[in-house]
């Protein structure tokens, strides 16, 4: 039963993971493009959780932290970037 | 063996990632971007917390380390779309409403 | 539970080779290049991680996407600035 359910839910996350990527390449304008990259982002730290529930490791757990304070950093300085630009 | 604290857990993680998926799909749906940033962080964050809280329901000894990764993506998410936001409407994607008053503009140009 | 981890893999190598498409092809803006370069460290730490390897996967994510994110941004700064002068 809970393996049924981890199934449905990496299933779930992965359809939701190819709908932000259809939106990351698609994208109208840069705004659109860095959105995308930050719902990836989160999308992927959900992914390391599952990863760590699948193999039993609470190590994984650190490289989720690592991940989520980097990839805010990034749109920070990007969103900074384009406020600027014009 | 599975307990009740077991499927509690797995519920939760498949109505975090439900919330994931809603999130993807509204950031298909959305016509502006201003609601794209709207719906790709609040329902996203929703969805990330409710799994981090499922993950601590499947193994209670993990739950220091899974509140600190929750605390930390409710204090930068809000964050980041704040900034997004801003830099939408200074690099001048926003779509002014039907009478054209812009407060921020107005706000920004008192101060610059 | 392994193909957990397949589904996962193969819609990350999706991903990335869609993001490394785009930081080739980004011809218009230059900071959506640097993005999406961005992205595919960033996926490329996911995939060490399901691989088996934490440590590497901690370092993909420091160096890759922060650090050379953060110099490739500030070279284009610099760049730019020379440009209208």
């Amino acid at each position: 039963m809970v393996e049924g359910l981890l199934y449905l839910a990496s299933m779930l996350a992965g359809a939701a993971f190819l709908l932000a990527l259809y939106r990351f390449v698609q994208g109208p304008n840069a705004v659109d493009r860095v959105v995308a990259f930050d719902v990836l982002t989160v999308i992927s730290i959900t992914a390391i959780v599952l990863v760590a529930l699948v193999e039993n490791r609470i190590v994984y757990l650190d490289v989720a932290l690592v991940y989520a304070l980097l990839s805010f950093l990034g749109v920070i300085v990007i969103a900074r970037y384009l406020g600027k630009e014009t | 063996m599975e307990t009740l604290l077991d499927l509690i857990g797995a519920g939760l993680l498949v109505l975090g990632t439900a919330f994931l998926f809603l999130g993807g799909l509204g950031l298909n749906r959305m016509p502006d971007v201003l609601n794209r940033i709207q719906v790709g962080t609040k329902a996203t964050t929703l969805g990330t917390l409710l799994t981090l809280a499922g993950a601590g329901f499947l193994h209670p000894d993990w739950a220091l380390k899974l509140l600190l990764v929750a605390l930390f993506l409710l204090f930068t998410n809000p964050l980041s779309a704040q900034v997004l936001a801003r830099a939408a409407h200074r690099s001048g994607h926003v779509k002014l409403s039907e009478d054209g008053i812009d407060h921020l503009a107005e706000d920004q140009g008192d101060k610059l | 539970m392994n193909s957990i981890l397949l589904i996962m893999s193969v819609v990350l190598a999706v991903a990335m080779i869609a993001g490394a498409l785009m930081a080739v092809y980004a011809k218009r803006s230059m900071a959506i290049a640097i993005l999406a370069a961005g992205a595919v460290s960033l996926f490329a730490s996911v995939m060490f991680l399901i691989l088996g390897a934490p440590d590497v996967a901690m370092t993909e994510a420091a160096i890759g996407s922060g650090l050379t994110t953060f110099l490739f941004f500030f070279v284009l700064r610099r760049v730019r600035g020379g440009e209208h002068d």
